[in-house]
Parts: C-alpha cells; structure tokens; sequence
C-alpha cells in the first residue's frame, strides 16, 4: 500500500468560548496555517483568528460601478448612435429614462459577481475533494461541535508537537487527517475519454437542441407564425366553387389594362394609314427606347439598326433599317410589324408593352438621323 | 407562553425553550428525511389539480390565441396584468424580511426568512407567467430583451414597460441568489447527516464543498451584508416600477404620483398576509411551533397594520387629490370606481384592506390563530380587488363616453388564475420536503448559548 500523506491535525471543542480561546492560543503560538470550522459565524472570530477585513466589498463597489457605466453607456450608444428614434417628442438622450434600467443592472451585476467571485475567486469551489469532507470531524463540525485544523503545510509542524499543544488546549478527539490518495493524483485529465465523452454530449445536445428549436420548433403548431389563417391562398383548392378550384376566372370578356386587342391585324396598310405615335420624343421616352430596342431588337438587327446581326449566321440576317423604304415608312407601319411579325420575325406583342413599341421606333427615328445625317446637322 | 405575561420591553427570545444545536439540527431536517404524510398527499394532489388547471388554460390560450381572455378594447389589460401585479406584490415579503429586517438587526427574522425568501422566488415565477402570455407571442420572449437582432432594432428604454422586465427579471435573479446564498451552509450540514448516498450526491454537488470553515465564513457574512444592501433598494424599486406601467400613462385614475409608495406599501402588506397564512401551516405540520412562534406571526400582523393603514391612507387621498386637482375626468373616475359598475369590487377592496386589519389593533385577535388566519386571507382578497379596481375600472370608462366598454372574465381567465395558485402551492409543497424551510445555521447562531459569553 502506497504512504499515507498526512494533511492536517484536528481538535473539537463543544462551547463557543472553547473555540475562541483555543482560536486565540493557536494564533499566539505562531501556527499560520490553520482552520476553525464552525457550523456557524462565531462573534469575534476574526480578531482571534487574526484575519483581516474581508475585501468583497471593493468588489461589489467595482461591480456595481460596471454595471451603472456599461448600461448608461449602452443605452446612450442605442438612442443616440446606433438607431435613434423619436420617442414621445422627447429629446434622443433622455437621461431620466434611463434611470431605472441603470439602476437595475447595477444591482444585478454587483450582487451576482459579488457572489461569483466569493465563491470562485475566495473559496475556490466547486471542491468536493478537500481532505475534510467525510471525515467524522467535519460530520461534527457542521452540527454542533467546533473544530480547529492545524495543516502539516505550516511551516512549524511538528505531528507530535501540535497534538500536546492541541491538549493543552482543551482539545477533544484529537487526530490525524490524511489526504485521498485519489485526490493528489494531479495527472493530466484533459484527454480522458469520460471528460470528452462529456464535451461531445453536451456539444450535440447544445447544438442539437438549437437546431431543433430555432428551425423546427418555432415552426410547428401554434407557433404558426400567422401563417395559419381563414383565408384562400393561390393555386390552393376551396370547397366554396362548385369547381373545387380557389382561384376564379375573370368574367368574360374582360380586358387587362393595357392589353386592348389589336384592330389592325393583318391589315398593315391600315395600320400604316390610322395608327399615330402618341409618344413625342423627349429625352425620357427616347432613353426608353434605346434600352427597349438593345434588349429586344439588337440581338438581329444590330446595336445601330444596321442589320448586323450578333447572331450572324445562325439566323437569316434581317436588313438593314436604315434603308429608304424604312426611313420613308409611316411610325404605323413599323409598329405593325413589331405587333404582328413579318417573315421569320415573329410577334413581340407579348415581350414588349404598346408604350415600349412606340418609344422604340421613336429611338429608331432618332439612329436614322443619325445615320443619315445632313450637312445642317452638324453645326 | 401566555398572552398576559407578555413583557414588550423586554427583547424576546428567538427560540422558544433553549434546543441545543443537534436538536436544531433534527426539528428541521426532520420533513426532508420522512416519506410525506397523507395530509401532504392531498394539499399536493389539490394543488396540483388546480396547476392543471391552469396548463389546460395556458395549453388553450396559445393554441387558439387571446380571444379565449376577456379583454377587449377598450379594457386590454384584465386579469394577466391584475394577477402579474397581484403576484409580483406577494414576493415583495421574502426579500423584504430577508433585506431589510436583516439590515435593521431585527433577530426575529431568522425562523421565517429563508421560508419568506422562497415564496418570493415562487411568487415571482408565478408572476412572469403573465406578462408573458399577455404578449400574445410566448414563443418569442427574446425581442423583451436587447440583444443584436437581424432588424438592427433595440428594445425602448425610454418604456416603463420595459423597465419592467429589468426590474422583475433582476429581482428574481437577485433572491434567487440570496436564497442560494443562505442555503449552502444547511446543504452542507444535511450532506454530513444524510445516509442516502443519492440524496448525499445532490447535497455535495449544490452545497460546492462548504466546509464551515471560519475563513469562509468571514467572506460569506460579508456577502450576506452586501447582498442585503442591493437587495433593499432593489425590492423598493421593483413594485416601484410596476407602478410605473399605470402612474407614466395618462389615463385617468392612473396617472398619479402617490402609486410607487402606495403600490411599495401594499405589495409588503399582501405578502405579509401570504407569508403568515402559509407559516401557519407549517409550523403546525412540522412541529416548529419554537423556532416560528405566535411571537413571529404577531409581528407580522403588526407589520400588517402599519402598510395596511398606508394603503388605507392612498385611497383616501387618492380620492382627496381627485377632487381636490380639479380634473373633472379624475373626479369622474373615482366617482365611478366607488359608485360605478364595478362598486361591489371597489368595496371589497376597502372593507378586506383597510378595515378588517385594524382589528389587528387588539392584542387578542392579533395573537390568536384563526382570526389572523382569516384576516390575513381577506387581505389578499382585498389586494387582489386593489389591483382588478385600479387597472379594470380606469380603462374600462376613461375620457370618451363613447368608448366606454366593460370586462367580464371569461372561464380561460380564471382557470389561468387558479392554475397560478396551484402552481405556488406546488413549488411551496416540494420546498418544504426538500430544502430545510428554516435557516439551520442562522438559528443555531441565535439559540441560547449560540455565542460566545464574554462579547
């Protein structure tokens, strides 16, 4: 069996004034490492133990202060930097306002931090592996005995020597405390599979369940979002029509807004004779044409109407619109073929809006004078 | 001890008779270590009937949605909003017996705080159910609190309803932590009794390695002080802020300055009322009858009557300040609170607030069980109607006749109601058989023979 490692030696006293008096002698006999261990606070332990003021306070004076800065500051930042509203007709930084959330934070982050360092940063705990804990001196120190504990880590330990002392105090149940064996193996633990087979857990349940909760929870019923409600949607059925179909027909006959049928179909002649461009060619309207006509007309009839195509040789090429008989044609008989097509060109009534035909030749007006400019052109 | 010879000059015993602390140590951890009685069984198992109630009726709202309420326009607040003052209101004793009796060296505190500071806890759960499913949209608390959201948008400071959630949420934390605070020492000293080794595990794990070692013990106290001292302000400002929901409107009947202190005086008042009815119990079922004495639940009723005279005194000058500011809508609504529609619950009010704790007055009655039991259930009665008659009444008539409105509860509004209560009663009734409901190592530090002599 391996060597016993002998942590402390302990002594129970049963009255309050015992343990203050045997508080007072182990201090004046210069033992430093020692502990008194009562079920609870003791008056005037601390002057007999000859500890100093406990510094939690600077802590909480620290913590709170954080907490009434960060807040203030955070809320100016929101009010007056990062989305500033108008709230009530009052100014942006209405500082009143900010009263009772600053002073709520304070609150919260001086007592919990306060708290947590307490206990992290003065106990170090979590510890359950301290050499006390079951030992039938702390059983008895957390009732109603009183305990002192003088660890082998003072420097003037002495086993024997400390045992009479503790006697001569008025110490009963003298005895030794040794270390769990288990609890000085300070090997490296980081790579134990338990304590990553732990992470992993906890990994895939923190992830899992987030997943699981932002993208499908929230979405099943009731949290439907609104999206459940007494109303038809498109392309769902309906038991109200008799035809089971939720969407209707328009009634017979109608007519979208700018879809009139066209008169003139077939008739290029008449088309030539009665249709008038209702557009004139302002700036506006021609700018619309150029873009229509790139889009639509320039893919075979070429950037600057030539006729060269940039399709050439996988289309037949279409002509040229700047020859005469294009340039002398009324804007009617343009239009008539954009609506209807003429050879191999087909309709492009469903591509491009009556508005858009008009301002496109009124575009191809304007690269026909261009193309042909005259001598008073050009001064 | 009997009612004559009381001496009030005379500081009293905390304890009656003088324990030892290994028999302190047995009375409390007595109902942790027993199988529950049938009398248990059956205050549990109607509890938790009404609880289910209350799921039912929570289960029901969230599906179908805030149509099942009572509320309407113009009474868009009803019963969510009485019931979350009314709740936040009755966990103002816990912190306040725990704080600021702690502060003022009241030693008579130690055999019901730790039971007060729980049923705050409890209240305060019971109360953030309400906010939460008056929203309409419980599946999305998050946009209460400013956290970075996809919108770019944050939360109104400027909003009293928004120093709400602070205020409400900060308090819970804050007892919570108290309440933990003061509990690790009796963790502690069950985790060295117990020889249930699961029970022992538990006790290890929450109790973090307390070893009562007086170097800790020096911190600890010291925590303990601090804690008090945030927490005193902090329950002042809680019912405070509440009161800010009603007093910032301009509705009339609401906007008043005198609500902080009148609501602060009344939340006291109603969780005195609670924490007495409940401490009845207990200390008849737990055999505490010395640690929480008749001198205890006496106190209380003291207490009682000096923030039931304090509230008894707003309403009168609620009503003096109504005639007196000349607002003719101001005067109109107090007129209609006590002579209106809802009159009947406006008198109850009075009657159950003001006028039967005064009977508190007589040494008897204070002293004697059922009569403080009764009076202490009328209180909460009556603080209940408070909070219906301020916030039904204002809204139900304020400034256009034409759109006044009346509310009536529906049986969704109610049973949400009960399932509240079951829920406290539930929590209060596995407190008491899992944690020690009294203090071990605060008492064993005020028993005869506790301290040192010579001090």
């Amino acid at each position: 069996m391996n060597e016993k490692h002998l942590f402390a030696v302990t002594a129970l006293f049963d009255t309050p004034d015992e343990i203050i008096h045997a508080a007072h002698e182990t201090t004046s006999a210069g033992y430093t490492r020692f502990d008194i261990n009562t079920p609870y606070p003791v008056h005037g332990m601390d002057k007999a133990m000859g500890l100093k003021q406990s510094r939690l306070g600077v802590f909480a004076l620290v913590f709170g202060l954080l907490g009434a800065t960060s807040s203030v500051l955070f809320m100016t930042w929101v009010t007056l930097i990062d989305y500033p509203l108008v709230i009530g007709g009052k100014p942006f930084w209405s500082w009143p306002a900010f009263v009772p959330v600053a002073f709520e934070i304070t609150v919260l982050l001086a007592s919990v931090l306060s708290v947590v360092t307490m206990i992290v940063l003065y106990f170090k705990f979590p510890n359950n592996s301290h050499p006390l804990h079951d030992t039938p001196y702390m059983k008895k120190v957390s009732s109603n005995k009183f305990g002192i504990c003088i660890q082998a880590d003072d420097p003037t330990f002495n086993q024997k020597a400390v045992e009479e002392f503790l006697a001569k105090v008025g110490g009963k149940e003298i005895g030794p405390v040794f270390f769990d064996l288990e609890d000085l193996d300070h090997g490296q633990h980081i790579f134990d599979p338990k304590f990553i087979g732990v992470l992993a857990l906890t990994a895939i349940l923190v992830s899992g369940g987030t997943y699981f909760t932002f993208n499908k929870l929230l979405y099943m019923e009731p949290f439907s979002w609104m999206s459940a409600q007494a109303k038809l949607k498109a392309q769902r059925p309906s038991d109200l029509f008799t035809d089971g179909i939720g969407m209707r027909r328009p009634v017979e006959g109608t007519v979208a807004r700018g879809f009139l049928p066209y008169p003139f179909k077939g008739k290029p002649d008449e088309a030539a004779k009665n249709l008038v461009n209702p557009l004139l060619p302002t700036k506006e309207v021609i700018d619309r044409g150029k873009t229509k006509f790139l889009t639509y007309c320039s893919p075979c009839h070429g950037n600057f109407a030539r006729g060269d195509s940039r399709l050439a040789g996988q289309f037949p090429n279409p002509p040229t619109l700047h020859s005469d008989k294009v340039r002398n044609w009324p804007d009617g008989s343009i239009y008539h073929v954009i609506t209807e097509g003429q050879n191999v060109m087909p309709s492009y009534a469903s591509q491009i809006s009556r508005d858009d035909r008009w301002a496109i030749i009124q575009y191809i007006r304007v690269l026909q004078r261009a193309h042909n400019a005259k001598e008073s052109d050009l001064k | 001890m009997s009612t004559a010879a009381l001496d009030y000059t005379r500081e009293l015993p905390v304890v009656e008779g003088s324990p030892t602390a290994a028999e302190v140590d047995a009375t409390i951890a007595a109902p942790l270590d027993q199988f529950p009685s049938r009398m248990w069984w059956i205050i549990f198992s109607i509890a938790l009937s009404f609880f289910s109630i209350g799921v039912f009726c929570i289960g029901m709202t969230l599906y179908k949605g805030l149509g099942l309420w009572g509320v309407n326009q113009p009474v868009s607040w009803g019963f969510d909003i009485v019931n979350f003052v009314f709740w936040v209101g009755i966990g103002h004793a816990g912190t306040l017996i725990s704080a600021i009796l702690f502060l003022l060296r009241q030693r008579w505190r130690t055999g019901i705080a730790r039971f007060a500071e729980a049923m705050t806890i409890f209240a305060v759960m019971c109360a953030g159910l309400f906010p939460l499913l008056h929203t309409g949209r419980e599946w999305l608390p998050m946009y209460l609190s400013p956290y970075p959201n996809q919108h770019g948008l944050w939360v109104n400071f400027t909003s009293p309803l928004l120093w709400d959630v602070f205020a409400v949420s900060t308090y819970f934390t804050v007892s919570l932590v108290f309440w933990y605070v003061g509990l690790i020492p009796d963790l502690a000293t069950l985790r060295d009794r117990t020889t249930n080794k699961i029970k022992k595990v538990i006790y290890s794990l929450f109790s973090l390695g307390w070893r009562h070692s007086n170097r800790h013990w020096q911190h600890y106290e010291r925590a303990y002080l601090i804690l008090a001292g945030f927490a005193t302000p902090l329950v002042l400002s809680v019912h405070t802020i509440v009161s800010f929901d009603f007093a910032v409107s301009v509705i009339p009947g609401w906007h008043t300055t005198i609500f902080p202190p009148y609501f602060v005086a009344g939340a006291v008042f109603s969780g005195f009322a609670m924490v007495q009815n409940v401490l009845i119990f207990v200390r008849q079922a737990f055999n505490l009858k010395h640690i929480i004495t008749l001198d205890h639940l006496e106190k209380m009723n003291k207490v009682m009557i000096l923030t039931g005279s304090m509230v008894g005194y707003a309403y009168a000058m609620e009503m003096f300040i109504a005639w007196y500011g000349g607002n003719q809508f101001e005067r109109f609504v107090f007129l209609n609170r006590a002579l209106g529609p809802y009159a009947w619950a406006y008198w109850t009010m009075v009657s159950c607030n003001v006028i039967f704790p005064q009977l508190f007055w007589f040494k008897k009655i204070r002293r004697s069980i059922p009569a403080m039991f009764i009076i202490g259930i009328t209180v909460n009665i009556g603080m209940w109607f408070e909070r219906f008659v301020i916030i039904v009444t204002s809204l139900s008539r304020d400034f256009l006749p034409s759109s006044w409105g009346h509310y009536t509860p529906t049986f969704y509004d109610v049973g949400i109601l009960l399932g509240s209560f079951g829920l406290f009663f539930t929590l209060i009734l596995i407190f008491v058989r899992v944690l020690p409901v009294v203090s071990i190592s605060e008492l064993k530090a005020v028993i005869e023979g506790g301290q040192p002599s010579k001090h």
